[in-house]
Order: structure tokens, then sequence, then C-alpha cells
């Protein structure tokens, strides 16, 4: 399945002009608030008709306005997970579950008590909405969209409205979604955590417009791209889980060189994911010695990317991939930084918080 | 029911039907006006409730007699109905219209506040699981605004039976025919010695009408109950 969006919008004073093309698995929309994210994922919904353009699913066209086509939402056959749930409040659990699925007849593939057990939400049946947490009501909610049987699934910040332990709690349902589901799912996030372990391709918005688009690892690791401003810059590194040790450390493998991390719950032979955040990495360009931190990549400056404060950004390419680190112009100056300059990756265990780690 | 003189009992049972199918008649109308008022833009919507809450404002003798110069025999919508079979002058179904008349601004307003208090989101999300316009209407809007919906025609029973004005002056006062509770009072007051009849058919209306309002109380608390805390 793909999706194909080329769409043109203005809402007040705002354009919106957005074209991209969506591979299966998860294809996230990232960027920050304001930048049009959930403008096109409701006119892939149909909840929004766009001036122009055309919205096509497997083939399927949803919109084409030169062709004066445009399908209400009702006859898109697609999961809609909303930020806020939206459960309907005087409707059971079990009722909430069934209602897309009734009006999708045979149309509905996935078997409800499957969907019901990858939950976890078998004890809820009988509940209504009300007397749910917010983790219980957005479990609910992406087995009603789920269960509808749709073509796409389409989540908008599921977990924004979520505290932090709640966001952990979510999340590997949209994992397991991903590996367990054929449906595949355009996501709207503005948290690198979030695009760092669900995507599979990552289309970036800034002001209405797609500024790149490409496999999550490609994106996230280019110091280009920082929707959500320096803070939030962060490289994707690939690993296999090599062993885990009785200290509560999990050693990685990547590229050959050596990761500990915080206890990861996955088996050993597993690949995973890794987001390291730019702020979490030192740099040196001897090889340190007497340090507290585990992780010691080595690498090559590849780029450096002065930002708008006094911090700057620098790509360093290393066994285990690009990874990012962000310090001061002082430093970089200091430590003679620049593109081709040898140089040593320093990276915290404990910066890495499970939350950055995901299954692949 | 000895208490009552058979001609008493008879006003009070006409009120009962003209106020029932007075409210049956007028609620769905009367759902539908509110949702377009709540939900619709359209243009003249502001001409339209201010008809719909016309007979609200308008002295009920003027209602009446613009019924009755309406939907009379010889007016224009009167004299078509009656081609077909359908007559309301002077008979207990011009006493309904009336009474439907005048309650309907009364259920249009319950009834549209309640829609508005629904949020479209939830509509939203019911049209992207596959329900048609219609069929989240009765699957998501209807049961959440059945609160107001119960109110409304709560409200506007109870309108129809105090209806006094607007019947009189559209269909007269004849015994059995168009004689409703408030009518009989009214005549039984006009009567040397009638003072004993128009009490028991007061004592009457206060019944009807605080146990119409113990009911609205009991049923909105019930499904209030249902539908809290989204």
């Amino acid at each position: 399945m793909t999706l194909a969006v080329d769409i043109g919008h203005t809402l007040g004073g705002f354009r919106l002009d957005v074209s991209f093309d969506a591979p299966p698995g998860v294809t996230v929309l990232f960027g920050r608030s304001g930048s049009g994210k959930t403008s096109v994922i409701n006119a892939v919904a149909g909840l929004l008709k766009p001036d122009r353009g055309r919205v096509a699913v497997d083939g399927a066209v949803l919109v084409d306005t030169d062709a004066g086509r445009w399908l209400p939402p009702h006859r898109r056959r697609l999961g809609y997970i909303f930020q806020e749930g939206r459960l309907f409040p005087h409707m059971t659990v079990k009722q909430n579950l069934s209602y897309g699925r009734w009006f999708a007849g045979n149309g509905a593939t996935e078997s409800m008590d499957h969907v019901i057990d990858m939950l976890g939400i078998g004890h809820l049946l009988s509940r209504r909405p009300g007397g749910l947490s917010g983790g219980e009501k957005q479990r609910v909610a992406i087995g009603r969209a789920l269960l509808a049987g749709p073509r796409l699934l389409l989540a908008d910040e599921p977990l924004a409205a979520l505290d932090e332990g709640r966001k952990a709690e979510i999340l590997p349902y949209f994992e397991r979604l991903r590996d367990e589901v054929s449906v595949p799912i355009l996501y709207v996030s503005h948290s690198a955590a979030e695009v760092a372990r669900l995507a599979t391709t990552v289309v970036v918005l800034q002001d209405g417009k797609v500024v790149r688009q490409g496999p999550a690892g490609e994106v996230l690791s280019d110091p280009e791209v920082m929707p959500t401003g320096v803070r939030g810059a962060g490289a994707l590194l690939v690993a296999r889980v090599a062993r885990h040790h009785d200290d509560g450390l999990t050693e990685l493998e990547a590229g050959g060189a050596a990761l500990f991390l915080p206890m990861v719950a996955q088996e050993v032979g597993r690949e995973v994911r890794v987001r390291v955040a730019a702020h979490d990495v030192i740099l040196a360009r001897e090889k340190p010695v007497g340090l507290s931190a585990l992780n010691l990549l080595p690498g090559t400056v590849s780029a450096i990317r002065p930002g708008d404060g006094p911090g700057t950004l620098v790509s360093l390419e290393t066994p285990a991939g690009t990874v990012l680190a962000r310090v001061t112009r002082r430093s970089a100056q200091a430590l003679g930084l620049e593109v081709g300059a040898a140089c040593h990756a320093v990276i915290k265990t404990v910066a890495i918080a499970p939350e950055d780690v995901g299954g692949l | 029911m000895g208490w009552l003189g058979p001609e008493e009992w008879q006003a009070v049972a006409l009120s009962l039907r003209v106020s029932f199918w007075a409210t049956l008649v007028a609620l769905p109308i009367g759902i539908f006006t509110a949702y377009a008022l709540a939900r619709w833009r359209f243009p003249g919507k502001q001409v339209v409730n201010g008809l719909v809450h016309l007979p609200l404002i308008l002295p009920p003798v003027v209602t009446g007699y613009l019924l009755l110069l309406t939907f009379g025999t010889t007016g224009p919508v009167g004299g078509l109905l009656e081609k077909v079979g359908i007559v309301f002058a002077f008979r207990w179904t011009g006493a309904a219209l009336a009474a439907g008349v005048m309650a309907f601004p009364l259920m249009v307003r319950a009834i549209r506040l309640s829609i508005e208090s629904v949020d479209p989101k939830l509509e939203e999300a019911a049209a992207t699981l596959g329900a048609s316009r219609a069929w989240v209407f009765v699957t998501v809007t209807l049961p959440l605004i059945l609160p107001g919906v119960l109110a409304g025609a709560i409200l506007a029973f109870a309108k129809a039976m105090g209806e006094f004005g607007a019947t009189i002056t559209f269909v007269s006062n004849i015994p059995g025919q168009t004689q409703t509770l408030p009518s009989a009072v009214y005549a039984f007051l006009q009567v040397p010695g009638g003072e004993g009849p128009a009490m028991r058919l007061v004592i009457v209306s206060v019944v009807i009408a605080m146990g119409a309002l113990l009911l609205s109380e009991v049923v909105a608390r019930r499904a209030a109950s249902r539908v809290a805390g989204g």
C-alpha cells in the first residue's frame, strides 16, 4: 500500500502546499505545532476539503479536485486515532470497539479477540469511557480505529494529551501495530523521540511545506533537519542486542562498536533503534581516559552547522552510524573542529532513557 | 372518575389527547429545526429563527387569528387540506395544531441547547468510522441529546396543556370538541355556580403540571448519568 498526497489549501493567512508519498510502514508527519500537520491528516481523512489536490490510497482516489472527486469521510475506510480519543460517552467500551466494525461489514479483517488481546483491554469491555484513564481511553481508541477495517490508519498526536508515564505505556502498542498489523499508519507528531521510535518514513513539515522526506534514520541524522529546533536534534542508531549484563546494563553492538545502555527489554539478537539526543553527546579530540561514561565512539566530523545561539551542531561519522553532537561554538573552536577532523563521541549510558529505545 | 363531572372529565381527556398529539407531531419537526438552527449555515437562518420564536412573542390571540386565516376552511392551506379530508377549524385537531404551534418555540429552544452542547468532534469521529450523516445522527447525536429532547417534549406537553388564547381564537370553545381544560375553566367561571367544577379542574391541572415536571427531572437525571463524564 502506498499513500500519495498532493494538496494545496489556504486557511486564513496560512498557506499549505504539501506533496509526499508514503510507502508501507509508519510514515510520520513531523513538525512543530502550526506547521500544518493536522490539516494534512484531516485532508486525508476527509474532515478538511482542500482547495486543490489529489489524495490516493493504493490507487483508490479519495480526493481529486481536477476530476471533481471528493469522497465523504464515511466512505474512505480509514481509521482515525485522535489526540483526545473521542470515544462515544454513551456507549460501553465494547460498543465503541464494535462501532466502526458494524459499518465496515465484512470489510473488517482484524479479529476482535486479537485486537482486544493485543491492546490489553479485555477487562474494560463493559465499562463506559467516562471511568477510564487517559491511557486506557487511547488504547480503546486505537482498537476502535483498527477494527473498522481501515486501509490506512491515521493518528494525530495520539500521545500528546498523555503524561510521560502513559506515553511510555501506549508507545509499545503503536510498535506492535507497526510490526504485527499490515495496515500502514500515517502518524502526526512533534516529538523527536516518538518519531525515532516509530517512523519508517519521515516527512518533515515546516510552515505548510515539506522540507524533507525519506527513511527515518537518514532524515533524523541530518543536522539540517530540526523542525522542533536544535533542542530536539538527535541521531538514530540501529544496533543489535549483544548481551544483558548482571549489573542491569544491556550491551548493544552497532557496526562493530559496543554500546552500553540501561536494561533494554528485548531478546538477545534483536535489532533495536536507539535515539541519541545531540545534547547528550560530548566530543573529545583525543581518546579520553579515566571517564565514567561507558560509550566511546571514534569517528570523523562530517558537518558542522552553527545554530542561532551559542551552540553548534556537529555530525560525526562513526562505525555505529551518524551521531549528532550539540556543543558550544567556543568548544568547537577550542577543539579545532572542522570537517574531516578525527574525534571521539562520548555518550553517557544513563542519558539514554527506555523511551529512546524501540524495537525494529 | 366520580369526582369529576362528565363535562369536566371530557375537558381533561380532550386536553390530554390534544397535548399528546401536539407534542408527538411537533417533536420530529422540532428536532429537525433545532438541528438546522444549531448546526447548519444557510441564507435566511435568522428569518427561520424569528418565525420559530414568533408564537412566543406574539399575543396568543394574534397567533390564533393567523391560524384561523391560514388553516380555516377558507384559508389558503386549510382549503387545500380540506380537499384531502383534513379539517382543522372547530375540531380537536385544530386545538392540537394551535397547542403545537404555541409549544414549538419552547421545544426547539430546549433541544437546540442540547445539540449545541454535543461536541462536533464526536460526530467527526463517527464519520471516520464509516457512519453516514444520518447514521451519525441516529447513533451519536440523538442519544447524546436525549435529555434535552425529553425536557423539550415535556415542556411542550405542559405548555400545550395550558394553551388557551390561540386555541379559543382558532377553534372556539365547543364542549367535547374543542373545549380543553383551560377553556373549560374559563367557561365555568362565566356561569353562576361554576366555581366548584372550575376549582376541580384547577387542581387537576396543577397535578398534571407537577407530575410532568417531576417526570422530566427524573428522566433528565437518569439520561445525564448515563452519558456522564465523556
